[in-house]
Protein backbone atom coordinates (compact mmCIF):
# COMPACT_ATOMS: atom_id res chain seq x y z
CA UNK A 1 0.00 0.00 0.00
CA UNK A 2 1.56 3.33 -0.87
CA UNK A 3 1.40 5.25 2.32
CA UNK A 4 3.23 8.74 1.08
CA UNK A 5 3.32 10.10 -2.09
CA UNK A 6 5.56 12.09 -3.84
CA UNK A 7 3.24 15.30 -4.50
CA UNK A 8 5.45 16.38 -7.80
CA UNK A 9 8.44 15.01 -9.69
CA UNK A 10 9.49 11.09 -10.28
CA UNK A 11 13.14 12.37 -9.13
CA UNK A 12 14.59 11.26 -12.70
CA UNK A 13 16.33 14.29 -12.64
CA UNK A 14 17.86 13.82 -9.45
CA UNK A 15 18.81 10.61 -10.16
CA UNK A 16 20.56 10.55 -13.66
CA UNK A 17 22.58 13.66 -12.13
CA UNK A 18 23.58 11.34 -9.33
CA UNK A 19 24.28 8.64 -11.40
CA UNK A 20 26.47 10.93 -14.18
CA UNK A 21 29.00 11.82 -10.61
CA UNK A 22 29.20 8.32 -9.46
CA UNK A 23 30.09 7.10 -12.97
CA UNK A 24 32.75 9.97 -13.22
CA UNK A 25 34.73 9.18 -10.20
CA UNK A 26 34.37 5.01 -11.40
CA UNK A 27 36.09 5.60 -14.98
CA UNK A 28 38.24 8.35 -13.06
CA UNK A 29 39.91 5.51 -10.93
CA UNK A 30 39.89 3.34 -13.55
CA UNK A 31 41.84 5.97 -15.48
CA UNK A 32 44.06 6.36 -13.08
CA UNK A 33 44.41 1.96 -11.93
CA UNK A 34 45.02 1.69 -15.47
CA UNK A 35 47.92 4.97 -16.18
CA UNK A 36 49.94 3.31 -12.93
CA UNK A 37 49.79 -0.06 -14.41
CA UNK A 38 51.44 1.23 -17.95
CA UNK A 39 53.95 3.82 -15.54
CA UNK A 40 54.99 1.26 -13.29
CA UNK A 41 55.61 -1.60 -16.69
CA UNK A 42 56.71 1.53 -19.03
CA UNK A 43 53.91 0.69 -21.03
CA UNK A 44 52.86 -2.31 -22.89
CA UNK A 45 53.75 -5.00 -25.19
CA UNK A 46 51.84 -7.25 -26.47
CA UNK A 47 52.29 -10.31 -23.96
CA UNK A 48 51.79 -7.79 -20.94
CA UNK A 49 48.35 -6.45 -22.54
CA UNK A 50 47.10 -10.19 -23.03
CA UNK A 51 48.12 -10.76 -19.61
CA UNK A 52 46.62 -8.07 -18.13
CA UNK A 53 43.24 -8.82 -19.89
CA UNK A 54 43.76 -12.53 -18.93
CA UNK A 55 43.05 -11.10 -14.99
CA UNK A 56 39.70 -11.96 -14.11
CA UNK A 57 39.94 -8.85 -12.01
CA UNK A 58 41.29 -6.86 -14.36
CA UNK A 59 38.25 -7.82 -16.85
CA UNK A 60 35.72 -7.19 -14.41
CA UNK A 61 37.55 -3.40 -13.36
CA UNK A 62 37.10 -3.15 -17.60
CA UNK A 63 33.56 -3.98 -17.44
CA UNK A 64 32.68 -2.05 -14.77
CA UNK A 65 34.82 1.42 -16.47
CA UNK A 66 32.71 0.54 -20.06
CA UNK A 67 29.29 0.51 -18.07
CA UNK A 68 30.09 3.56 -16.17
CA UNK A 69 30.90 5.31 -19.36
CA UNK A 70 27.72 4.24 -22.07
CA UNK A 71 25.70 5.31 -18.71
CA UNK A 72 27.60 8.47 -18.24
CA UNK A 73 27.36 8.97 -22.00
CA UNK A 74 23.66 8.69 -22.09
CA UNK A 75 22.83 11.20 -19.67
CA UNK A 76 25.23 13.52 -21.42
CA UNK A 77 24.12 12.79 -24.64
CA UNK A 78 20.47 13.04 -23.76
CA UNK A 79 20.92 16.72 -21.95
CA UNK A 80 22.41 17.91 -25.45
CA UNK A 81 19.35 16.31 -27.27
CA UNK A 82 17.25 17.95 -24.80
CA UNK A 83 18.50 21.52 -24.47
CA UNK A 84 19.24 21.74 -28.99
CA UNK A 85 16.48 19.57 -30.41
CA UNK A 86 13.51 20.81 -30.03
CA UNK A 87 10.70 18.53 -31.95
CA UNK A 88 10.01 15.90 -30.06
CA UNK A 89 9.55 12.98 -33.35
CA UNK A 90 13.23 14.08 -33.88
CA UNK A 91 14.22 13.80 -30.46
CA UNK A 92 12.72 10.55 -29.73
CA UNK A 93 14.30 8.77 -32.78
CA UNK A 94 17.95 10.28 -31.80
CA UNK A 95 17.53 9.08 -28.61
CA UNK A 96 16.26 6.08 -29.28
CA UNK A 97 19.29 5.32 -31.93
CA UNK A 98 21.55 6.43 -29.43
CA UNK A 99 20.09 4.04 -26.54
CA UNK A 100 20.44 1.32 -29.48
CA UNK A 101 23.96 2.55 -30.42
CA UNK A 102 24.98 2.54 -26.21
CA UNK A 103 23.60 -1.38 -25.55
CA UNK A 104 25.47 -2.41 -28.67
CA UNK A 105 28.84 -0.97 -27.65
CA UNK A 106 28.22 -3.13 -24.30
CA UNK A 107 27.68 -6.02 -25.83
CA UNK A 108 30.72 -5.60 -28.08
CA UNK A 109 32.70 -4.80 -25.22
CA UNK A 110 31.34 -8.22 -23.57
CA UNK A 111 32.30 -10.26 -26.99
CA UNK A 112 35.88 -8.44 -26.30
CA UNK A 113 36.24 -8.97 -22.67
CA UNK A 114 35.14 -12.55 -22.54
CA UNK A 115 35.55 -13.95 -25.88
CA UNK A 116 39.22 -13.61 -25.98
CA UNK A 117 41.18 -17.29 -26.56
CA UNK A 118 43.96 -17.34 -24.34
CA UNK B 1 16.11 63.45 -27.45
CA UNK B 2 13.32 64.68 -25.03
CA UNK B 3 13.03 62.44 -21.76
CA UNK B 4 8.94 61.17 -23.04
CA UNK B 5 11.24 60.06 -26.39
CA UNK B 6 13.86 58.21 -24.57
CA UNK B 7 13.77 54.44 -24.14
CA UNK B 8 13.61 53.34 -20.55
CA UNK B 9 15.65 50.20 -20.93
CA UNK B 10 18.90 50.14 -23.13
CA UNK B 11 18.70 48.02 -25.88
CA UNK B 12 19.63 44.59 -25.82
CA UNK B 13 20.39 42.34 -28.03
CA UNK B 14 16.41 40.26 -28.56
CA UNK B 15 18.11 37.36 -30.58
CA UNK B 16 21.05 34.98 -29.62
CA UNK B 17 23.93 35.45 -32.02
CA UNK B 18 26.41 33.23 -31.43
CA UNK B 19 29.71 34.61 -32.96
CA UNK B 20 28.90 38.22 -30.88
CA UNK B 21 28.50 36.01 -27.70
CA UNK B 22 31.69 36.37 -25.40
CA UNK B 23 31.43 33.85 -22.55
CA UNK B 24 33.32 34.26 -19.44
CA UNK B 25 36.40 31.73 -19.08
CA UNK B 26 33.97 29.25 -16.67
CA UNK B 27 31.47 29.17 -19.84
CA UNK B 28 34.09 28.50 -22.31
CA UNK B 29 35.00 25.60 -20.27
CA UNK B 30 31.57 24.17 -19.79
CA UNK B 31 30.88 24.49 -23.40
CA UNK B 32 34.38 22.43 -24.53
CA UNK B 33 33.35 20.28 -21.70
CA UNK B 34 29.63 19.23 -23.82
CA UNK B 35 32.21 19.67 -27.03
CA UNK B 36 34.71 17.45 -25.39
CA UNK B 37 31.91 14.89 -24.09
CA UNK B 38 30.23 14.45 -27.42
CA UNK B 39 33.36 13.70 -29.33
CA UNK B 40 34.39 11.54 -27.13
CA UNK B 41 30.80 9.64 -27.41
CA UNK B 42 30.46 10.02 -31.35
CA UNK B 43 34.19 8.83 -32.04
CA UNK B 44 36.30 8.29 -29.10
CA UNK B 45 34.11 5.12 -28.08
CA UNK B 46 33.90 3.07 -31.33
CA UNK B 47 37.95 4.11 -31.91
CA UNK B 48 38.49 2.39 -28.34
CA UNK B 49 36.88 -0.56 -28.72
CA UNK B 50 38.24 -1.11 -32.38
CA UNK B 51 41.59 -0.33 -31.34
CA UNK B 52 41.13 -2.54 -27.81
CA UNK B 53 39.66 -5.31 -29.95
CA UNK B 54 42.30 -5.40 -32.38
CA UNK B 55 45.27 -5.29 -29.46
CA UNK B 56 43.50 -8.57 -28.09
CA UNK B 57 43.03 -10.64 -30.93
CA UNK B 58 47.12 -11.49 -32.05
CA UNK B 59 50.54 -10.11 -31.94
CA UNK B 60 50.08 -10.07 -35.42
CA UNK B 61 47.24 -7.52 -35.45
CA UNK B 62 48.61 -6.01 -32.17
CA UNK B 63 52.04 -4.74 -34.18
CA UNK B 64 49.49 -3.80 -37.73
CA UNK B 65 47.34 -1.45 -34.89
CA UNK B 66 51.18 -0.16 -33.63
CA UNK B 67 51.93 0.84 -36.98
CA UNK B 68 48.94 2.46 -37.72
CA UNK B 69 48.62 4.41 -34.62
CA UNK B 70 52.05 5.65 -36.18
CA UNK B 71 51.22 7.00 -38.72
CA UNK B 72 50.95 10.94 -38.49
CA UNK B 73 47.26 11.74 -39.42
CA UNK B 74 46.06 8.56 -36.69
CA UNK B 75 48.68 10.21 -34.84
CA UNK B 76 46.84 13.93 -35.00
CA UNK B 77 43.41 11.95 -34.08
CA UNK B 78 44.58 10.52 -31.56
CA UNK B 79 46.07 13.85 -29.80
CA UNK B 80 42.58 14.90 -29.75
CA UNK B 81 41.13 12.36 -28.39
CA UNK B 82 43.28 12.77 -25.64
CA UNK B 83 42.86 16.54 -25.07
CA UNK B 84 39.05 15.88 -25.42
CA UNK B 85 40.00 12.98 -22.82
CA UNK B 86 41.53 15.20 -21.05
CA UNK B 87 39.51 18.59 -20.81
CA UNK B 88 36.66 16.51 -19.73
CA UNK B 89 38.42 15.20 -17.02
CA UNK B 90 39.86 17.91 -15.31
CA UNK B 91 36.40 19.94 -15.90
CA UNK B 92 34.62 17.08 -14.38
CA UNK B 93 36.98 17.20 -11.54
CA UNK B 94 35.79 20.75 -11.10
CA UNK B 95 32.32 20.58 -11.32
CA UNK B 96 32.38 18.01 -8.64
CA UNK B 97 34.51 20.53 -6.22
CA UNK B 98 32.02 23.17 -7.34
CA UNK B 99 28.90 20.45 -6.27
CA UNK B 100 30.68 19.52 -2.68
CA UNK B 101 30.15 23.26 -3.05
CA UNK B 102 34.17 23.99 -3.48
CA UNK B 103 35.29 27.25 -5.05
CA UNK B 104 31.96 28.83 -5.48
CA UNK B 105 32.79 31.98 -5.39
CA UNK B 106 33.55 34.18 -8.45
CA UNK B 107 37.25 34.46 -8.06
CA UNK B 108 37.61 30.65 -7.26
CA UNK B 109 35.40 29.69 -9.72
CA UNK B 110 37.35 31.78 -12.28
CA UNK B 111 40.65 30.69 -11.32
CA UNK B 112 39.97 26.77 -11.54
CA UNK B 113 37.99 27.15 -14.53
CA UNK B 114 41.60 28.49 -15.78
CA UNK B 115 43.49 25.98 -14.08
CA UNK B 116 41.44 23.07 -15.88
CA UNK B 117 42.16 24.79 -19.52
CA UNK B 118 45.98 24.82 -18.43
CA UNK B 119 46.13 21.51 -16.95
CA UNK B 120 44.57 19.77 -19.89
CA UNK B 121 46.18 21.77 -22.40
CA UNK B 122 49.86 20.83 -20.27
CA UNK B 123 48.48 16.59 -20.57
CA UNK B 124 47.82 16.57 -23.95
CA UNK B 125 51.42 18.08 -24.36
CA UNK B 126 52.78 15.39 -22.73
CA UNK B 127 50.58 13.28 -24.27
CA UNK B 128 52.10 14.70 -27.78
CA UNK B 129 55.48 14.41 -26.66
CA UNK B 130 54.98 10.74 -26.14
CA UNK B 131 53.44 9.80 -29.15
CA UNK B 132 55.98 11.84 -31.47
Amino acid sequence: MVTRRQAVGAHYGLKDWLVQRLTAVVMALYTLLLLAVALWNGGFDHALWKALFGSGAFRLASFLFMVALLYHAWIGVRDIYMDYVKPAGLRLALQAATVALLVAYLGWTIQLLWGVKA
Amino acid sequence: MSAIERPVVKPRPVYLNLPKIRLPLPGIVSILHRVSGAVLFLFAIPVLLAAVGASLASADSFAALKSLFAHPLAKLVLLGFAWAYLHHFCAGIRYLLLDLHRGIELEPARRSSVIVLVVSIALTLIVGVRLW
